[in-house]
């Protein structure tokens, strides 16, 4: 199983959710997708966008004291 | 087949087309189909050059407007419209040019991106499009 990180961190709507999507397409079936990022909505609008694609959500975690978070996503 | 978004894209203003590019990303990057008919000022946009040109759709102001609010769509790290044009192929979306507009405004389709246009329609291509689409918007 491969694992992949995108980076988005100071990026704006709608590119951290573009972006999220653009790595998922490319990632193969059970493949790891790491998504690290600054903007506030994506934070809630990525985990959003994998229940409506069917996908899983492992975890969504807090960095530099909320400025930063990473979405861990199973393809 | 999928959740569909079908979206008209009539107006050229430049607020209005990154409506229309981010709609359409959020709806393809959210899994859904999405689709884009560029008609009358709309499809002046998908000419050579011609993707940032427009207006602001208020307060352009001869374009002062639009200057100042490039220039803080910039500190905002916001993405160009071809960036987001690129992105929006990229993730499968689809782009019509209205045929009718091109004969109006007398446009040659060696005048346009032809790159990026999927298919040359008129309102039959948006009615095929958008009577099973979940979202429709008129821009």
């Amino acid at each position: 199983m491969a694992e992949m990180e995108i980076d988005v961190r100071g990026e704006t709507c709608p590119v951290p959710l573009v972006e999220c999507r653009k790595a998922l397409k490319k990632a193969s079936p059970g493949d790891l997708v790491i998504v690290k990022g600054t903007h506030p909505a994506s934070k809630k609008e990525i985990p959003m966008a994998c229940e409506a694609m069917g996908l899983e959500v492992l975890g969504i975690e807090d960095k530099k004291e909320g400025k930063e978070w990473e979405i861990k996503i199973r393809r | 087949m999928g959740e569909k978004a079908v979206i008209v894209l009539h107006s050229g203003d430049m607020d209005k087309v990154y409506s229309a590019l981010i709609i359409g990303n959020g709806a393809l990057a959210m899994g859904m189909e999405a689709s884009i008919y560029f008609t009358f000022w709309g499809l002046m946009r998908l000419k050579k050059g011609g993707l940032e040109k427009g207006p602001l759709s208020k307060m352009h102001m001869l374009g002062l407007g639009k200057w100042m609010v490039k220039k803080r769509m910039d500190k905002a790290n916001v993405a160009s419209l071809e960036r987001l044009m690129n992105d929006f192929k990229e993730l499968g979306g689809k782009i019509i040019a209205c045929e009718m507009t091109m004969e109006i405004m007398g446009i040659k389709k060696e005048e346009l991106r032809t790159e990026w246009v999927d298919e040359w329609g008129a309102v039959g291509s948006y009615i095929h499009e958008a009577r099973d689409a979940n979202i429709t918007l008129f821009i």
